[in-house]
């Protein structure tokens, strides 16, 4: 593959003060001519699962419902995940268009941000900004409303049809698919459901054009990502970077010297040790050269001084308490693997007791109902293979 | 007709009395009680005609919830990893100093409620709180004695991080 570089951008934070302009040019264009755009654009859904967004679009388009709806998915609850609250906060309006342009294709009339309890802080300011886009609408003579809709604290709630439960005001339960959100969403209406991130990319498509887009990253990886940095850095933030980046370039630029493990794609992503850097890229599971990672943008970086059994035993925590407790594998399966572990490291149990909590682990990514199980062994594989000496002593 | 039944009223006029009116109507009582009362939920129950056993399986799924009575500042201290790496238990440990409460108590006169919660979503610029719901960052000891000697004081919330700014 040829050697690329691969750059920091400015393209989502920039501020583009022709919202309205875009829309307008966009409504013009025949709805076809869109989905091609977004699909030859190659932009795939910045919440970390990765489907194709065109496809998304297209599907719902074509599906039959008395009603469709747009949702814009901004309960960004994964440890180490910033990124859509400040796109939220700087550039609310690349998201609105994104949602209305995805309206006027599926022929949808309402649109909803499900915005995450935490962000209540930002819900007097991004309704002042709908209320100026609702003012856009009416006079193009568009029939859409975009309305809030706010969450409660619940980390599941951001896999779809959870989603879609919430606001139906039940318990934040995932449904089984199929059916898919474009068949049978929410009140089991066809619905496309795109992250912050995905919508505000689609923003740019729309400005610049899908040449721009896809020139941007590696094959099956196209355009650009924004990374939510924490942990050991001395620059924590918000980057936007290209995908099909290594993970040795992130730590060079990002590490504070002493990485000794990258957490790519928060607690339900995976431990990058060191010697592990250099063959692994950032980006969708594609036809990259070794391995690679798709993420939602939560890179955590751990230093040496760090515990890896500490940091395993606080995403265990974590999943243990957000576990919806709807399906067994993953109720009862994050609980067993936090007391595995515990019994391991205080000697109540063999090392190799370690090898059955693998085989849970994978266990859960069989059975469980939805990705909050599935993507338990993630972490838990990653972190305990890699890590194995730190479990035990 | 009590205060609460007026509240819940109020709500479902105002967000009408569908099932997606749930969240917002409960949201909207925890607002102004700061907890779901046994009355409340059994009011809403009423109000959308549906049963309060629905009402309270939805209500004590959500974290932000609170089905027991909650302090007028409740006090959410983000436990997850990066704030966790950054000092997360000091600065539970100078708040339960300087309440006087434990995480998961209330203190005796009401005004306090400290809480661990998972990730707040800022993470970089760990430790993090939530106090109702304003977001309070980069948490020092010394922020910590200033947020609550000011909120004792009964200053307003709000200025010392406002994430917007």
């Amino acid at each position: 593959m040829p050697k690329k570089n691969l750059k920091r951008l400015d393209l989502i934070f920039k501020n583009e003060h022709d919202g309205e302009k875009v829309l307008m040019k966009t409504l013009a264009r025949p709805a076809q001519e869109i989905v091609n755009y977004l699909i030859i654009s190659g932009l795939k859904g910045r919440g970390g699962a990765g489907y194709p967004t065109g496809l998304k679009w297209k599907l719902a388009s074509e599906a039959e419902g008395e009603m469709k709806y747009v949702i814009c998915n901004a309960d960004e609850g994964e440890p180490g995940t910033f990124k859509d609250r400040e796109i939220l906060s700087q550039v609310p309006n690349k998201v609105l268009v994104g949602m209305a342009v995805c309206a006027k294709i599926i022929g949808a009339h309402q649109g909803f941000i499900y915005l995450r309890g935490e962000y209540k802080f930002l819900l007097q300011q991004l309704n002042d900004v709908i209320d100026d886009f609702h003012v856009w609408t009416n006079k193009m003579g568009m029939d859409f409303r975009v309305n809030i809709f706010l969450g409660s604290g619940a980390y599941i709630c951001g896999e779809e049809t959870a989603l879609f439960e919430s606001m139906e005001g039940f318990r934040g339960e995932p449904r089984n698919k199929p059916p898919f959100p474009t068949q049978a969403g929410y009140r089991g209406m066809p619905t496309v459901i795109n992250n912050v991130e995905t919508l505000a990319h689609a923003f740019s498509i729309f400005k610049y054009g899908p040449e721009m887009f896809k020139d941007l990253g590696v094959q099956d990886s196209r355009g650009s990502k924004v990374f939510s940095v924490s942990g050991d850095t001395p620059i924590p933030g918000i980057y936007e970077l290209e995908f099909g980046m290594s993970v040795q370039k992130f730590v060079e630029d990002f590490g504070d010297g002493d990485a000794k493990a990258v957490q790519v794609g928060g607690a339900a992503g995976f431990c990058v040790p060191r010697k592990k850097f250099v063959n692994t890229k950032i980006g969708y599971q594609g036809k990259l050269t070794g391995e690679s990672l798709p993420t939602g943008g939560s890179m955590m970086i751990f230093n040496s001084s760090r515990s890896m059994y500490n940091v395993l035993h606080n995403y265990l925590d974590f999943f243990v308490e957000e576990s919806c407790g709807q399906c067994t594998p993953c109720r009862v399966g994050t609980q067993q693997l936090l007391l595995g572990i515990e019994a391991v490291k205080k000697g109540e149990r063999s090392s190799d007791y370690l090898n059955r909590l693998l085989d849970l682990a994978e266990n859960m990514r069989v059975t469980a109902k939805c990705g909050l199980g599935q993507s338990v062994a993630n972490s838990f594989s990653s972190i305990v293979e890699n890590f194995k000496e730190e479990m035990i002593y | 007709m009590t205060e609460t039944v007026n509240l819940v009223k109020s709500l479902a006029d105002k967000y009408g009395r569908y099932h997606e009116s749930l969240l917002p109507i409960l949201q909207g009582v925890v607002q102004e009680e700061k907890y779901l009362s046994e009355e409340a939920m059994v009011e809403v129950a009423r109000e959308l005609d549906i049963s309060a056993a629905r009402v309270f399986g939805t209500a004590s799924f959500y974290s932000f919830l609170n089905t027991k009575p909650m302090g007028e500042y409740v006090i959410r201290v983000c436990k997850t990893i990066t704030c966790m790496m950054h000092g997360k238990n000091i600065i539970i440990q100078e708040l339960e100093k300087n309440l006087k409460i434990r995480v998961g108590e209330t203190s005796h006169d009401g005004k306090f409620t400290l809480l661990e919660t998972n990730c707040l979503g800022q993470c970089h610029k760990g430790p993090a709180m939530l106090i109702n719901d304003t977001p309070y960052t980069d948490l020092t000891l010394e922020k910590i004695r200033d947020i609550i000697q000011s909120l004792k004081k009964g200053d307003l919330v709000g200025s010392i991080s406002n994430p917007l700014n």
